[in-house]
């Protein structure tokens, strides 16, 4: 009973960024991902979730003993693996309460008791009804958005979370608010939490039990809560210079824009 | 015209109905031979399939099988009629003719008018009958006018308010015939009524030309709502007209779903200041149909106002096509105007095609247009699936929710849940087999 990435290789249009991902996270566990702009940590998050156009070329992903590699991206996420995104897509016309019934049913639950677990989740995240009654996204405020990303995830509960930058493009409460409600998750459904981020700010709410510093396609070093205290004083090039390995690349020219889009 | 075809001056004379009717009947029968048969070589009829229109395959009905006008005991409406759910008044149309209809008491007291134009007398309807349509009268109009041998009237007098709606149903049968619907709304000044009307025809050969008069007085507000359900080989050529006097409003709405080759021209004229109009549709074809819009927003006063959003979608290998103007006259200074076409293309045999034009000769105006026409965008179903939402549903969810903000502009709200689901069941053909819905 866990995620488990083995060996995982792969990337988007036959340029391989991933370069042997291994990580594995139990029921309850958080582990936090944290590696500079470009260091392919999007890409991971796509080739978990089958984005088309990323392509797994080698290595092996499981939920809880099935392999998803190949699955198609909606199986991914029925067999318990749930990505919030970094730039949520706006779908017009479609509400949150139409995406999370259509996704229940085809995962053969009844989706009777949805709107109280929504008017639940959306009093605990602070999400105002507008946000429910509009279009998912659409004109949605960067932390309205990650709110609205963790509602998703609380009402479908999956055994396993992947929050690619949850804690970009929102404010302090919101990040916050988020931060406690996946927290919660973990002790009250067990959720399994994979969080990639290159800030440890998000870590001080939710308390990672496992930090993995991610570079060149790869976890270069794992360790505990101390290892994102050495990223925050030394930085990457603090964690490179113990390794004795080199930052690669695309860090060096995107390293003076925290929120540029690493652009795959 | 010069071809052979069975829509003469003599037949036009033979339908029955009052002299008046009959007078006007003949006339355009005899302005017929004078026009050209329109062609896809006009700019109006580009991309459409009036080449493929063969009037010759079509005969007008015999007066024996229309009938004389007046009301027959045919229960109203049926089941369509009963989806409407409350309603003011009803007109059941048959092949053009005026076979049902009922009003409120209380509505007729106030002296509401809802029946049938051919038992009208001529003084009642001179002046609105035609006021809209006949302009520049093309040979459908004037072939309309040929055979047109009755229709809905609907006549809400000065400051009346008619708070439900007023359904028309338009049924056209009989296969191989040619039928004239006519629908006449005047609402006189700071009057406010619904109309809603839906046009059906069974599986059937059938060439419906109809035309829509709605005619908005100064401070008048009318909300117009049009659905077209016929059934796969009609041809169906339609013209939506409507005039509005000084402060005015009219919201109208169009959705297609039927037809083998269904076309609509809608057009508001603006023809005094403070004027707003706003013209909806929502139009989805599949096989082989094809669904053809034609739009004019004509500002001809200061300080008018239109709006329009038109969105539709295709797949298997239908074809859409909306072509529209805004036209803002030199006398209509401060005016806006807003259009707004998007499609969605489902599948790779369909196509859609999107021309909106603006046509501004006033420079203290506010206008703006966008048209879009591509398939469902790829991020959104990447989304929906990481939900857990399968394709062929995340397709649905997404072309429903496209059409969400029209949706939400229909003017009759009890209209919305079942066409919602007519939606939903043509997005069923997509992937056959799946466990639709």
């Amino acid at each position: 009973m866990s995620l488990v990435i083995r060996n995982l290789r792969g990337g988007v249009a036959g340029t391989e960024i991933l370069r042997g991902v291994d990580l594995e996270v139990a029921p309850g566990e958080v582990h936090a991902l944290m590696g500079p702009n470009g260091s392919g940590k999007s890409t991971l998050s796509h080739v978990l979730m089958g984005r088309e156009g990323y392509e797994a070329t080698g290595g092996s992903v499981t939920v809880d003993g099935m392999e998803i590699l190949g699955l198609e991206t909606s199986r991914r996420a029925a067999a318990g693996l749930f990505l919030a995104m970094q730039y949520p897509i706006e779908v017009p016309g479609v509400r949150i309460a139409d995406l999370l019934a259509s996704s229940m049913r085809a995962r053969g639950v009844d989706p009777s008791d949805l709107d109280a677990a929504l008017a639940t989740e959306a009093a605990r995240l602070e999400v105002r009804d507008e946000f429910l009654t509009r279009g998912v996204n659409v004109e949605f405020s960067g932390g309205e958005q990650k709110r609205a990303e963790t509602l998703q995830l609380a009402v479908l509960r999956p055994g396993y979370a992947v929050l690619d930058e949850i804690d970009s493009g929102l404010d302090v409460d919101a990040l916050r608010d988020v931060a406690r409600r996946v927290k919660a998750m973990t002790t009250e459904n067990g959720l399994g939490v994979l969080a990639i981020t290159h800030y440890s700010r998000l870590l001080t709410e939710l308390t990672p039990d496992v930090v993995h510093v991610f570079m060149g396609g790869r976890i270069v070093t794992s360790g505990g809560p101390e290892l994102a205290d050495e990223l925050e004083a030394g930085g990457y090039d603090g964690i490179a210079a113990r390794l004795g390995i080199e930052v690669p690349g695309p860090v060096q020219t995107r390293a003076d824009d925290p929120f540029a889009d690493p652009g795959f | 015209m010069t071809m052979q075809h069975p829509f003469t001056v003599d037949a036009a004379r033979a339908l029955g109905g009052p002299d008046w009717l009959r007078d006007r009947r003949v006339a355009a029968a005899e302005g017929l031979a004078d026009v050209e048969w329109p062609t896809a070589e006009e700019e109006i009829w580009r991309y459409s399939r009036i080449d493929e229109l063969e009037l010759a395959r079509f005969r007008p009905m015999s007066a024996e099988e229309l009938g004389a006008p007046g009301v027959d005991s045919v229960p109203g409406g049926g089941p369509v009629a009963a989806e409407v759910g409350e309603r003011a008044g009803l007109v059941v149309v048959r092949d053009g003719r005026v076979v049902h209809h009922e009003l409120d008491p209380a509505l007729a007291d106030r002296g509401v008018v809802v029946g049938g134009l051919a038992t009208l007398d001529h003084a009642s309807v001179a002046g609105t009958l035609g006021a809209t349509s006949d302009a520049s009268p093309d040979a459908f109009t004037l072939l309309h006018d040929a055979f047109l041998a009755g229709g809905a009237y609907v006549h809400v007098p000065k400051g009346v308010v008619v708070d439900a709606p007023i359904v028309v149903l338009h049924w056209s049968d009989g296969d191989g015939l040619a039928s004239f619907p006519h629908t006449l709304v005047v609402a006189e000044e700071t009057s406010q009524v619904s109309v809603l009307e839906r046009f059906g025809s069974p599986d059937v050969e059938h060439l419906v030309d109809a035309v829509v008069e709605l005619i908005v007085r100064d401070g008048a507000n009318v909300r117009y709502q049009a659905v077209q359900e016929y059934g796969p080989r009609t041809w169906s050529v339609a013209l939506q007209r409507a005039h509005l006097g000084r402060d005015a409003v009219l919201r109208s709405s169009a959705v297609a779903l039927g037809g083998a080759y269904a076309r609509l021209r809608s057009e508001a004229r603006l023809e005094a200041p403070g004027a707003e109009s706003e013209q909806v549709a929502v139009y989805y074809g599949d096989q082989d149909q094809m669904l053809d819009f034609r739009t004019l927003q004509d500002h001809v006063a200061p300080r008018t106002h239109s709006n329009l959003l038109f969105k539709g979608a295709v797949e298997d290998r239908a074809r859409s096509v909306y072509s529209g103007l805004v036209h803002i006259h030199p006398e209509a200074q401060k005016s806006t105007a807003t259009q707004s076409n998007r499609n969605l293309v489902l599948t790779e045999g369909a196509g859609a095609e999107s021309i909106p034009n603006l046509e501004i000769e006033a420079d203290d105006v506010r206008c703006s247009h966008a048209s879009a026409v591509g398939p469902i965008d790829e991020d959104q179903r990447y989304y929906l699936a990481t939900r857990g939402v399968p394709p062929e549903e995340a397709e649905r969810l997404i072309v429903l929710g496209f059409f969400e903000d029209v949706f939400e502009r229909l003017p009759v709200a009890a209209l919305v849940g079942p066409l919602r689901r007519a939606v939903h069941d043509k997005l069923g053909h997509l992937h056959p087999g799946d466990g639709r819905g």
